[in-house]
């Protein structure tokens, strides 16, 4: 019989115990746990790290690339939300390196399908949108890819319009990992990616789909909305997220 | 024998066009043609979309008249959904359709036209322009600018934006009134009297300058169309459609919007990315009509407003039966701001204008759907078909100054015939061609679906062969 969960991590803890780890971020001393994301470090001291990607309350995936950092002595860029500190790490969030590189990365994200903010229902509450504000980004150096996609209105409430997915998989984390049903998963790969119900099939014929629409919530953009909403009346609501989880973690304690 | 003639400033009308003029070889006018150049095809890329997106989608064909889009929109959207709309959403749509007839017909009136009114047909071209406006009657100007503003004001007091507000939407709108709001409005109301009044009595009494321009800017009988209410008055977003033809009688009354096809055909031509829409009974290009200010109070038995009904009446005894120049649409556009102040201002004092349900919501029920408004330029139509889950699958439009395509060319014609003489554009003839053009205020990038940010209008001269004697 497997001893109840609060008894298992103090075990664990006893056994392994977790390791603290000091580096530093811009410059400022800051104390880890070995086992938490240079990303969650960096917000738990103010230091702002963009993420599209990320959502606190899902794993982590590490697909959009927007949050990479410098660390001093490595060669290569690392993304923050997947990366763990070491002792004595320096990392840099502000180079003119790193800013160049997140700027490029929202520029392909942007060229590579439809996202026209002034005709969406997300116009003002969209993360991507946001984004482009926070980073300052004013002008698209690549050319437009203009991709034909498609909207799937078939389910009683809910679309997705494929020209405003980001692949962000939050879709796909929110129905595996909290809601169990694992409705939405990807199909194909690189450019040619996308997210699909089931095998591939119209939303609304789902037999696994609860029609929750938590995946609806969490889409950073507007390729989940909710039918009827009209140009920038969509806004999301992800405040379950956090509670739901505390809720689970109180009743397994 | 070809010469170029570059001539600036821009001129004012709204978008870009050109005309040709054909002359035969005894140097008389044959021909003359409106050409609308540039293509945006609205109709072909909202298919697909949502119909639920469509009001905020047809905005972005003009940053002018948005807001009779997105209601024509909305009202093609309400068929779809098969609902009947709360009364004061119907009420609050119309509140935000009397701020863009004011600032619509303010811009055509005093920005557009009104150096041409007060400076004359014939003065300096690169003084002819608002700025020249306000060096030269400040007092007028200034009226434009202040009324233009209540305008605008009033859109974005209900919809939160000044252009391209989302607040139209299937079902109704989407915020109710707000009492702030609406003693903010009520608070521009005196001005608003004031300008226009003032403005009404100096034009009234300056007509007799422009008889020439009255008796040559399309004055030839045509029939008419436009929205009538239930008493058969003036009417801008409800009532049905109504044809008369060159002697005032009426050809056809009550026609329910979603049978617009039953009665306007829609033609093409090889020049023009601008459709010429005519009446289907006497077929193209015999079925020609005018929509607009003039047409609307030809149309009409009435305002239905005091001050308005008494300048209606002053309005249409101005000829025995409808009044054919739309030179008189300048007067026809006061008249219809006039008409919007007092709408305005009844609407905003009834007691349920602050009623908090202003939506209806519903799946689309029902599979085609048309609204039809009358835009500050004349009758809007919008026509979509979705598919079961609400897409668009179709959709068609006929635009305010599509339907005067027909009228628009044959008064260049009747302006050439009667200022074009030789093988040169004078300037004369050049001013009084854009200003027929103006006087219809024709919305180029709404019925070309023009692209092209260079703004203006160019003549072309050419002989029966194809030889271009001037161009400016």
């Amino acid at each position: 019989m497997r001893p109840p969960a609060f008894l298992q991590s103090a075990l664990e803890r006893d056994v392994r115990p977790v390791k603290v780890v000091t580096f530093k971020i811009d410059d400022k001393d800051v104390t880890a746990r070995e086992d938490e994301t240079i990303l969650t470090v960096a917000r738990q001291n103010g230091i702002f790290i963009p993420t599209l990607c990320h959502l606190e309350g899902l794993s982590e995936r590490g697909a959009c690339r927007l949050c990479l950092v410098e660390i001093k002595n490595v060669p290569r860029l690392a993304p923050a939300c997947v990366t763990l500190p070491r002792q004595d790490m320096e990392v840099i969030t502000t180079s003119e390196r790193v800013q160049d590189y997140r700027k490029k990365i929202l520029e392909l994200i942007l060229t590579e399908r439809n996202h026209v903010c002034s005709v969406c229902v997300s116009n003002g509450h969209c993360d991507l949108q946001q984004l482009t504000v926070d980073l300052g980004l004013t002008h698209v150096h690549y050319d437009y890819l203009y991709p034909h996609h498609t909207i799937d209105a078939t389910h009683e409430r809910f679309s997705i319009d494929h020209n405003r997915c980001v692949l962000c998989l939050r879709c796909v984390r929110v129905c595996d990992e909290i809601e169990g049903a694992h409705t939405w998963d990807i199909m194909s790969r690189g450019i040619l990616s996308k997210v699909i119900t089931d095998l591939n099939q119209p939303w609304g014929t789902s037999e696994t789909c609860t029609g929750c629409g938590k995946c609806v919530h969490v889409c950073p953009t507007a390729a989940l909305t909710e039918k009827g909403k009209s140009v920038a009346e969509m806004t999301k609501r992800r405040q379950f997220l956090p509670y739901l989880q505390m809720m689970r973690k109180e009743e397994r304690q | 024998m070809s010469e170029t003639i570059t001539i600036k400033p821009v001129t004012r009308v709204e978008g870009h066009g050109k005309i040709t003029i054909t002359i035969d070889n005894n140097g008389n006018v044959e021909d003359a043609k409106f050409h609308v150049t540039q293509f945006r095809g609205f109709e072909k890329l909202c298919e697909g979309r949502p119909f639920y997106e469509m009001p905020s989608l047809v905005e972005r064909i003009c940053g002018i008249c948005p807001i009779s889009h997105s209601i024509a929109s909305a009202k093609a959207c309400d068929a779809i959904l098969g609902v009947r709309i709360p009364h004061v959403a119907v009420k609050l749509r119309r509140l935000l359709n009397c701020g863009e007839f004011i600032q619509s017909h303010a811009l055509s009136f005093f920005h557009l036209s009104a150096p041409d009114l007060l400076m004359g047909f014939d003065s300096d071209p690169a003084r002819r322009n608002i700025f020249g406006l306000i060096e030269s009657h400040p007092s007028i100007a200034m009226d434009g600018v202040k009324l233009r503003k209540i305008g605008q004001e009033i859109i974005l007091s209900f919809a939160g934006k000044r252009i391209h507000p989302a607040w139209v939407v299937p079902g109704g709108v989407n915020q109710p009134l707000s009492e702030q709001s609406r003693q903010k409005i009520v608070d521009m109301i005196p001005e608003a009297y004031e300008i226009v009044e003032r403005t009404l009595s100096w034009f009234k009494s300056s007509i007799e300058k422009h008889r020439e321009e009255i008796r040559t800017f399309s004055n030839f009988p045509t029939m008419f169309m436009g929205l009538v209410d239930e008493h058969g008055n003036l009417e801008h977003l409800e009532g049905k459609l109504r044809f008369i033809d060159s002697k005032g009688a009426i050809l056809n009354d009550n026609i329910e919007p979603f049978r617009y096809h039953d009665f306007i055909g829609e033609s093409v031509e090889s020049w023009s990315y601008l459709k010429s829409p005519y009446y289907l009974p006497l077929g193209y290009p015999d079925g020609i009509y005018r929509a607009g200010p003039a047409a609307r109070l030809n149309v009409c038995n009435g305002c239905g407003t005091p001050k308005a009904d008494q300048e209606w009446a002053e309005f249409i005894s101005l000829e025995r039966g409808p009044v054919m120049s739309s030179f008189y649409n300048h007067y026809a556009r006061l008249i219809e701001i006039l008409y919007s102040i007092e709408l305005l201002e009844n609407l905003l004092n009834d007691s349920d204008i602050l009623d908090k349900h202003v939506r209806a919501f519903a799946q689309p029920n029902h599979f085609e759907g048309v609204g039809v408004v009358e835009a500050p330029r004349g009758t809007l139509i919008h026509h979509y078909k979705v598919d079961r889950e609400g897409l668009i699958t179709w959709a068609n439009m006929i635009v305010a100054t599509g339907n005067n395509n027909l009228a628009m060319n044959r008064g260049v014609l009747q302006v050439a015939r009667r200022f074009i003489n030789g093988t040169q554009i004078t300037e004369s003839a050049r001013n009084r061609i854009e200003g027929v053009i103006r006087a219809f205020d024709p919305c180029l990038s709404c019925s070309t679906h023009a692209i092209n940010g260079k703004s203006g209008l160019s003549i072309e001269l050419v002989t029966m062969d194809g030889n271009t004697l001037d161009e400016v």
